[in-house]
């Protein structure tokens, strides 16, 4: 029943944060990531991302209002999750998870998804009767002013609200981050790098699952998807997934480098106990592939330019759920008296199984068709 | 007269400070314990004394701590075990804790060993518990007595003071357990809480046939000797978290 190796601490034999908690930071970063493309247009006039950037905002709602669940799922005690907002304890590092998740919801995504769709609401008030009437009639919140002054005061909103968002999008998820960098007894996660990795990387995977909802969202409906948008995705999607490798590797570098106690095991975690997951799935299949892919489509523009960059976005989508994975359950094979590994097995049903997990991420694809449906970001393509 | 006003204003908010600054220091000492790395405790707290070189490894210290506690009885939870540390000719060295030390260590030759001993296992209640800071909701806290508890009726199951505790000291309770309103929440080792604030010894210093655990009461004669003893060593002292379980008599390869 307890597989380990070498010498490990009785009680390490339970790997005690699961697939689960590596579905939470990965959930999280697409949130977060997905936040990031809608602000590359508010913010930063990237006007190619016109077509996406509705699709991005609801994209960003649906992952995180699935984000809390692989947590409830997880805590030995689900019915006393909300201590974790009513009385939380400053120190820990977790306890913020309240109020940015909170934060992030009601202050930015729903503030800006709201005065960014106001003027169609209303327009679909009188479009629509029966219940999606009143469902639209309730979601206008009383403001059916649709003047041109109106029209001023809600871009403006929706403007500094992505100025808020940015940073609050880098805390949502660097804080993840910091729940993992600061534990100080476990080599494999302490380090003041792993936010800002984790940051990276969730813009990467971010951008590549805004890329394959749109090509996707398109196939669907039956209409080709915009290739400049999903181009200047790709590019947008190489850039940050460069930084984002060159971050890895300052942290790989220092790791060997300074080579402190403990070395020989973490050489043998990356060698051996997480080969296929680290060295193959995410940094050649999810990483060296993608980057390669569009380097390779940029360069010779073949017909099939949006399904190789789609490719690509798959991959990557897949290499960073690795990164996830090694993160999480990688640093817990690690035994904390530098003379051992745990072992994981995931099971394939029940709490905390793989059946779960798959679950909890198919969830947001479903919330996602019912924003989507209700509120089409589709017009805007139509409009400009 | 305006001057002497003022003076006398500002002499006396530099009084009030000191005042103030007083208190706190008091307050401070009173709360935590000034256990250094050097192993010199003040005889506020509980601290705990390993003598590595009186263990036998025969593992009552864990079947009395199991029974006094309601230790779930799978080789997998525990508040406190023991580990084996070998050291052969080659320079290699084995460890080893078959079920925690439970049920002792067997005899298996030990070809080729040049050193060995037992080494006694449990929370170091640190004066800086990582566990206490990373809790979510404040669960797992300080006693003013400088025992770190965990509030079963209040830990949420996270996991994070596991995941914090850098000795591998805490464990989830499962549902095997005998106490119900423990099982999804953390346990650990609480010195015996229970026992030591009535002024007795934690079950597994009583079960010990060799003396090689001590706990030692705040202002005792123990805790002045203890004091003198050399070449006393906490775990992982790199990790910043004072631990109050001292050992003699190990090496750096014990963590």
């Amino acid at each position: 029943m307890i597989g380990f190796e070498g010498f490990i601490y009785p009680n390490e034999a339970e790997i005690y944060w699961s697939v689960l908690i590596a579905v939470y930071p990965y959930i999280t970063g697409l949130v977060a990531g997905a936040f990031i493309v809608a602000s590359l247009l508010r913010v930063f006039n990237v006007a190619k991302l016109k077509p996406v950037y509705r699709l991005s905002l609801l994209t960003a709602l649906a992952f995180l209002l699935a984000a809390p669940l692989p947590l409830i799922a997880h805590l030995g005690h689900p019915e006393r999750a909300f201590e974790i907002m009513l009385t939380p304890h400053l120190s820990s590092a977790m306890a913020g998870f309240g109020f940015i998740y909170a934060w992030y919801l009601l202050v930015v995504l729903l503030i800006e998804i709201y005065y960014d769709y106001r003027r169609d609401i209303v327009s679909w008030t009188s479009k629509f009767t029966g219940v999606r009437g009143f469902v639209y009639r309730i979601l206008t919140l009383g403001d059916t002013d649709v003047s041109e002054g109106a029209a001023k005061k809600d871009e403006n909103i929706v403007f500094w609200i992505t100025v808020i968002g940015l940073p609050s999008a880098a805390i949502l998820h660097g804080y993840v981050g910091f729940i993992f960098g600061s534990v100080k007894a476990n080599p494999w996660w302490s380090s003041p790098l792993t936010p800002i990795i984790f940051l990276f990387s969730a813009m990467v995977s971010g951008i590549a699952l805004v890329m394959v909802v749109y090509v996707f969202g398109s196939k669907l409906r039956g209409v080709k998807p915009n290739v400049a948008c999903v181009d200047t995705l790709a590019s947008y999607l190489l850039y940050s997934y460069i930084l984002d490798l060159s971050l890895e590797f300052v942290e790989l570098s220092h790791i060997f480098y300074a080579a402190e106690e403990g070395i020989g095991l973490i050489s043998t975690l990356i060698t051996d106990k997480l080969f296929l997951s680290f060295v193959v799935i995410q940094m050649i299949v999810g990483a060296l592939l993608p980057l390669l892919l569009i380097v390779l489509t940029k360069t010779f523009k073949p017909k099939s330019q949006v399904g190789l960059f789609t490719l690509a976005s798959i991959l990557t989508l897949i290499g960073v759920f690795a990164m996830r994975w090694n993160v999480v359950i990688g640093g817990q094979l690690l035994s904390k008296t530098l003379h051992g590994f745990s072992s994981y097995s995931m099971p394939i049903f029940g709490a905390e199984s793989l059946s779960l997990a798959l679950g909890i991420l198919a969830l947001p694809f479903v919330i996602l068709y019912i924003l989507v449906r209700l509120l089409p970001p589709w017009e805007v393509e139509a409009g400009g | 007269m305006k001057m002497m006003k003022r003076r006398r204003f500002i002499l006396s908010v530099i009084g009030l400070g000191f005042a103030a600054a007083g208190l706190q220091l008091k307050v401070r000492s009173g709360k935590t314990s000034e256990t250094g790395d050097s192993g010199e405790a003040v005889d506020d707290v509980y601290i705990f004394f390993v003598d590595v070189t009186r263990c036998i490894g025969c593992g009552r210290c864990v079947v009395a701590c199991k029974i006094e506690n309601d230790v779930p009885l799978e080789p997998i939870y525990f508040r406190t075990w023991v580990e084996r540390y070998r050291w052969f000719e080659n320079g290699r060295i084995e460890i080893d804790s078959p079920n925690g030390g439970f049920n002792g260590f067997k005899d298996d030759g030990g070809e080729g060993v040049e050193k060995s001993y037992f080494v006694p296992k449990l929370c170091n209640q640190c004066e800086e518990p990582p566990c206490v800071q990373v809790c979510p909701v404040g669960a797992t806290f300080s006693t003013e007595d400088g025992v770190v508890l965990v509030d079963e009726k209040y830990c949420i199951g996270c996991r994070y003071c596991i995941q914090a505790c850098p000795y591998g000291a805490r464990y989830i309770y499962p549902p095997s357990g005998q106490v119900r309103s423990r099982v999804g929440t953390a346990d650990k080792c609480t010195w015996c809480y229970h026992r030591i604030t009535r002024g007795l010894e934690p079950a597994c210093v009583k079960a010990c046939p060799t003396g090689a655990r001590k706990f030692v009461f705040p202002d005792s004669e123990d805790a002045r000797k203890i004091r003198l003893i050399k070449g006393l060593r906490t775990l992982k002292p790199e990790m910043g978290t004072k631990p109050k379980v001292f050992y003699r008599g190990i090496d750096s390869e014990v963590r």
